[in-house]
């Protein structure tokens, strides 16, 4: 009950927050953080840490960019297509991955998603190093026009909004139990006659759909795709956003996410814009040495021990 | 032009050549991986970082401190192992019980901050480091041109990796590690410090990637990011290889850079990628990894 209104709260404040906050900046709060909630699906539930998912984002913002600047198609579709090619990437890329586990399992996907980097910057369709630019919003279902910035707000909310409640949804299904139960003990898991590979797979391919759906809608909010989509930095900065919110939380990822946005923003506009680098180091050795739970993480301790 | 079959023999032994050379690199540094891994059974991310630091030490200590390549050849990996032992001491140790993919981001987190220091204070153009003068020369040899120092940066760091390989799988010191890699309690109860150990194992593991830094300065340019692009493609060759043995990591490394070299030569379209193909074909076909003991 509690919850529900909080909720509430919290869509009353995000359909107002345009009016407050510049929309651009809460569009890209919204892409990261669906972006960091598909990763913390697999990173969180799941247990499997991929170190290579910005390839997914990328590729969603990729092939949504590509298709809306050489068709005149509308955006729901161009979206539709990035997710689809992501999804599919996922089934490839997880397929291999799920055959080695722990840190074997991040450096398999940190080195396909190299591979797909090196394709991205060759092929001929991404623009190489200068990436898609002035990728179209168009209108979607034809007649909604989104370059209009608090009407793609509203879309991306709507975005978000559809992923985020899939996560949840998942989470607290069957299948969802399941995940948690491969990530507290995979033998165990295993012995009760599970097809542990297929259920990491299957949760793989969600995680990648959703990152994809990130990336697509992201391309159209900067109506850019480019390399820093798919460079390992950016899959850097899902962990952390990840980390720092607090893993295997709902809320977390949307938390860190946004945190972690505004202090770029911050930093971008402060003597300490060349340091961006050297303060998310930071912050990630912080966060592990001190600050495992994450924030929301962190604050459920506290609430649990003191109320 | 000396061509056999279609095939330029002047160019395909050239990039050969290339490919050896890199396979020394991908050597050194997938053996200080492995090493680091089997004792502490972490992925130490920042290797890649500390390779950038012994070519910048290198780098700053010829045109600062009038430091010269062969002084530098011995101090680098020295400093940059001192430095691993005290980012071992103050940063790693303490979630040595946690789980081991938060020191894989912990170390992640202090490569970061490394690349993004020296990116600042350098930019991310590379700089030159001349070679020494001693090795400036080459030999003709009947389908190439040997240049001194490829030479000698294949011969070197080969004879470290045997050193290496030699003390870990022959000596008294390595025995104590590789009981420490099966059972680190068993053998504290024998008497043995294994905490010193593995603080000397991280420095050690660390030291060859500063060496390795110091061997590829002249060769590379000397850049920030010379590290975090090499140490993906060791992960993937770490992946190939299984780090279960130290001769199976040093003998993928050097493989690879091969195949990449061939790769330069029949197909160059595709030479940063085929070792992430070969990658996914091990993955396919044998996903323990070529020399891979896990179950």
């Amino acid at each position: 009950m509690k919850n529900k209104k909080l909720n509430l709260v919290l869509l009353g404040l995000a359909l107002v927050a345009p009016f407050a906050l510049y929309p651009v900046f809460l569009m890209k709060v919204l892409c990261f953080a669906l972006f960091a909630c598909a990763f913390n699906l697999l990173l969180g539930y799941a247990g499997l840490l991929s170190f290579g998912h910005a390839v997914f984002l990328g590729t969603g913002s990729y092939v949504t960019g590509y298709l809306m600047l050489t068709y005149s198609i509308t955006p729901e579709i161009g979206i539709l297509a990035g997710v689809g090619a992501s999804a599919l990437l996922g089934l490839v890329y997880g397929k291999l991955a799920v055959k080695r586990e722990g840190i074997y399992f991040a450096m398999v996907t940190l080195a396909l998603a190299q591979l797909a980097f090196f394709f991205y910057l060759q092929a001929p369709f991404t623009g190489g190093e200068d990436g898609l630019q002035g990728v179209p919003r168009g209108e979607l279902f034809g007649f909604i026009d989104l370059n209009n910035n608090l009407t793609m707000y509203y879309f991306v909310l709507a975005v978000f909004l559809f992923g985020f409640l899939l996560i949840q949804r998942t989470i607290h299904s069957p299948f969802g139990q399941v995940m948690k139960a491969i990530r507290e003990n995979e033998p165990r898991a295993i012995s009760l006659g599970y097809k542990v590979n297929q259920y990491k797979l299957l949760a793989f391919v969600l995680s990648a759909t959703l990152a994809g759906l990130a990336g697509s809608t992201k391309a159209l909010v900067f109506q850019l795709s480019s390399l820093t989509d798919v460079h390992w930095f950016m899959s850097g900065e899902v962990v952390l956003m990840t980390l720092l919110g607090g893993m295997g939380t709902l809320w977390g990822p949307v938390l860190g996410a946004g945190t972690i946005v505004s202090m770029q923003n911050f930093l971008a506009s402060s003597p300490l814009a060349n340091y961006i680098h050297v303060v998310m180091g930071v912050v990630f050795i912080l966060c592990v040495l001190t600050f495992r739970n994450g924030m929301v993480g962190e604050l459920q301790k506290l609430i649990r021990k003191n109320f | 032009m000396a061509t056999i079959f279609g095939i330029n023999l002047f160019a395909l032994f050239g990039q050969l050549l290339v490919g050896l050379i890199n396979g020394s690199f991908y050597a050194l540094l997938a053996l200080g991986l492995a090493i680091i891994f089997g004792l502490l059974k972490i992925i130490n991310f920042s290797h890649g970082a500390l390779y950038m630091l012994g070519a910048f030490g290198a780098y700053l200590g010829l045109n600062y401190l009038g430091i010269d390549y062969w002084w530098a050849l011995v101090l680098v990996p020295i400093a940059v192992g001192a430095l691993g032992i005290l980012l071992e001491r103050t940063l790693i140790r303490p979630i040595a019980n946690e789980d081991h993919l938060y020191s894989l981001l912990l170390t992640f987190g202090i490569a970061l901050i490394l690349q993004g220091l020296f990116t600042h204070w350098f930019g991310s153009s590379g700089m030159p480091y001349a070679i020494p003068e001693e090795l400036k020369g080459g030999t003709r040899l009947p389908f190439m041109y040997l240049p001194d120092y490829r030479a000698w940066i294949i011969v070197f760091s080969l004879s470290v990796c045997a050193v290496t390989w030699y003390i870990i799988e022959k000596t008294k010191l390595g025995a104590y590690l590789r009981a420490g890699t099966e059972n680190p309690q068993l053998m504290q109860a024998f008497g043995i410090n294994v905490p010193l150990i593995v603080t000397l194992t991280y420095g050690f593991g660390v030291g060859l990637a500063g060496l390795a830094g110091v061997l590829a300065a002249p060769v590379y340019s000397v850049s920030p990011e010379m590290g975090s692009n090499i140490l993906i493609v060791v992960f993937a060759i770490v992946v190939i290889g299984g780090m279960g043995s130290i001769g199976g990591a040093i003998l993928t490394g050097l493989a690879m850079g091969v195949v990449e070299g061939l790769t330069k030569y029949f197909y160059p379209e595709a030479s940063t990628t085929v070792i992430f193909l070969v990658m996914v074909l091990v993955l396919l076909t044998k996903p323990a990894g070529l020399f891979g003991k896990e179950a």
